[in-house]
């Protein structure tokens, strides 16, 4: 097999809490990402899915270096990049592009369109200054949206165009791997659509793959043939989305797919939602054992024994359960 | 794209969005400004006032510096009953003013072909020792202006790249630089100015003969020494608000680098915010200047500031007789000059950011 275009193994990210300052309060450590793996194959998608907080953000943000990784590998075909310096990191800049949550806040408001296009063109000296130009003419048609806006400003354009404008950067460098960070929850749902087709329409033509963040089940199934869900900073279920979709196996995954509406009021009537109990678990304090156990639905009907005292104690790994499917749960 | 534009259809492309241009929020600023019209009128004021200061030697004025000795000051005559006279003595001019730089000499020069030997009447009345209060306000304006100008630089230079720096490096560094600045806000600055400026005193004609500085240059520094520190705090405040904004990780993603980010992306964001500052700033500088002269401190005869001309008046104000020209003209001239300054800096701040309108600073 040939090597993956992005191999993460054992991720982790650890954030520093509090400060030793003279008032003596203690240090503490927050585990935003705490051993987290995964491969990614050249033109593939990956959905990486889980609520607010639970480290999917600082996964892509350590992946391409916008913090440093605590520990654990990144490997873009083949080279690990977390020890790469910054001049080193540059060729991969290239392969490895972002797409940013707010379009609101992702675009330089002092900048016309054409100069945030021309940008990267200017950092990676690609081209003269004309054929920069003429190549974010086109970059704004491959988005969909009129070149003729050129010299416009950010504020001049709505957030969905304001996103294209965000795509269009991206891929002004044409990378291989586009990381979006919920790029679409901060637009309007008529909106969100339009831009997720948009990515799907530039998946194909120019053979990208995604690691596609988001905490919207419905568009991850729609965009991301894999799936990845994560609770507090790991990992604990993955697989191709039909049967992770139709059989999910952690308990977690169950709850999330129970909360999504079904668009058919007859099936959506007779949809059984599964409440959780309790709140997340902050990350500086993640509770020993399986992190979800606390609040597991699973544990609560298991009579005491052997697998629930390894719940309480020992955090289940990520096993291999056929067809591609992994989860994390010591109960099946 | 791959499969790229046409070559001809992108050049008509490119034709097409120059004309669509769109419009930048400077420009945008600008609109906003000139619809405010006492923003605007202010601006215009401003900028009257540096112009008259700037062409000084080039008006008709008596000389700010010629002395007539006589029993009291004389009260301001209208233009219409003594518009001028043609005593005017360009020889005497230039030796009786206290420094006259090569740009004001070709001034002076133009000014006697223009008017011969005519000069306006004492329109605004004289002082004690019989000098033209007009001629010495308008003298007295180029002193402000210099002070404000060079508190300006060094609140820009000094304070715009201290803040930037220790917003944008942060942590430890961050932490001493502000620290820095606390313990330098915290000293009584009048008793250091008036320390310092002694001490130079004793020095001065060592400083001029040995290294060329003039007084007067230390005195400027000494002031932009001190506004510095609030420009330091507004923009380390800004930068780091900004350097975390998801415009700016994306330059990082793109391997952007420290320099780009810092002028391409920070600076030009700050900038509006500083602008507004140094709006606000100058009127407190230029107090500063009038106050310190008129603790004997600042700028001495002959030379004229605003300040000293303060103190004149002070001193020709008497239970006796009160020469109230010497008071209310240079109030007049400073007053409406530190008011417009208020005016356009709350103006820009409307202009620039729009989401701050109406409320309190």
């Amino acid at each position: 097999m040939s090597t993956p275009l992005l191999a993460v193994e054992r991720l982790e990210k650890h954030f520093r809490t509090g400060r030793a300052d003279l008032s003596g309060r203690k240090r503490g450590l927050l585990r935003a990402v705490d051993g987290v793996s995964f491969t990614l194959e050249r033109g593939e998608s990956l959905g990486l899915v889980g609520e607010s907080g639970c480290g999917k953000s600082t996964t892509a943000r350590t992946i391409i270096g916008l913090q440093k990784a605590t520990a654990g590998s990144v490997r873009f075909d083949g080279v690990e990049l977390t020890s790469l310096s910054r001049r080193g990191w540059q060729p991969y800049r290239r392969r490895m592009q972002m797409i940013f949550q707010d379009p609101y806040a992702s675009l330089d408001p002092r900048q016309t369109v054409g100069s945030i296009l021309t940008e990267p063109l200017t950092i990676h000296r690609v081209g003269k200054p004309r054929d920069r130009r003429l190549r974010a003419l086109s970059l704004l048609d491959a988005v969909g949206l009129d070149p003729r806006h050129l010299f416009r400003y950010p504020h001049e354009f709505s957030g969905g165009q304001r996103q294209r404008i965000g795509i269009a950067r991206a891929l002004a460098l044409e990378p291989e791997l586009l990381l979006c960070d919920e790029p679409v929850s901060a637009l309007d749902v008529s909106i969100q659509a339009q831009i997720v087709n948009l990515l799907k329409e530039l998946q194909e033509r120019f053979g990208l793959a995604y690691l596609f963040i988001s905490h919207d089940l419905s568009i991850v199934r729609h965009l991301c043939p894999r799936v990845a869900v994560m609770y507090l900073g790991r990992i604990v279920e993955s697989g191709p989305r039909a049967s992770l979709y139709a059989d999910p196996g952690h308990p977690y995954t169950q709850a999330l797919l129970s909360a999504v509406p079904v668009p058919d009021p007859a099936r959506e009537a007779e949809r059984r939602r599964q409440v959780l109990g309790g709140d997340v678990p902050h990350p500086s304090a993640p509770p020993p054992g399986c992190a979800f156990h606390p609040r597991c639905p699973r544990l609560a009907l298991e009579p005491p024994g052997a697998g629930a005292t390894a719940c309480r104690s020992e955090p289940p790994p990520l096993a291999e359960r056929g067809a591609d499917r992994r989860w994390s749960c010591h109960l099946v | 794209m791959r499969a790229d534009l046409e070559k001809t259809e992108a050049e008509r492309l490119l034709r097409e969005a120059r004309a669509a241009r769109g419009e930048s929020l400077w420009f945008d600023a600008w609109r906003r400004l000139r619809n405010n019209r006492a923003a605007f009128l202010s601006l215009a004021f401003l900028a009257v006032v540096a112009l008259g200061s700037l062409l000084a030697p080039l008006f008709p004025l008596p000389s700010p510096a010629h002395l007539d000795l006589q029993d009291e000051p004389k009260p301001p005559v209208l233009p219409w009953t003594n518009l001028g006279d043609h005593d005017w003595d360009e020889a005497l001019y230039r030796r009786e003013h206290w420094e006259l730089s090569f740009f004001d000499s070709a001034l002076v020069d133009l000014r006697a072909t223009l008017f011969g030997t005519w000069q306006t009447g004492a329109w605004l009345g004289t002082d004690s020792k019989g000098r033209d209060l007009l001629s010495r306000i308008v003298w007295g304006s180029r002193i402000s202006i210099q002070v404000a100008v060079a508190a300006t630089l060094c609140s820009l230079l000094l304070g715009v790249t201290y803040g930037a720096l220790a917003g944008y490096v942060g942590g430890r560094l961050d932490n001493l630089m502000m620290r820095i600045v606390d313990v330098l806000y915290s000293v009584p600055f009048i008793f250091v100015v008036i320390f310092l400026i002694t001490l130079l005193n004793e020095y001065r004609t060592t400083l001029r003969d040995e290294y060329g500085i003039e007084y007067i240059s230390v005195f400027y520094v000494v002031i932009g020494m001190i506004y510095w520190l609030t420009m330091a705090r507004v923009v380390r405040g800004q930068v780091l608000s900004l350097k975390n904004a998801e415009f700016i990780e994306a330059a990082r993603v793109l391997g952007a680098s420290t320099p780009r980010i810092l002028f391409v992306h920070l600076v030009p964001n700050v900038l509006s915010i500083v602008i507004v500052y140094l709006t606000l700033t100058i009127p407190a500088v230029m107090l500063f200047e009038a106050f310190l002269s008129f603790l004997g401190l600042g700028v001495e005869p002959p030379k004229v500031s605003w300040g000293l001309l303060a103190v004149d008046g002070t001193e020709a104000v008497n239970p006796v007789r009160t020469f109230w020209w010497l008071v209310a003209w240079p109030a007049v001239a400073m007053g409406s000059t530190l008011l417009a300054l208020n005016i356009l800096g709350d103006g820009l701040r409307d202009a620039l950011d729009p989401k701050l309108r109406g409320q309190e600073r």
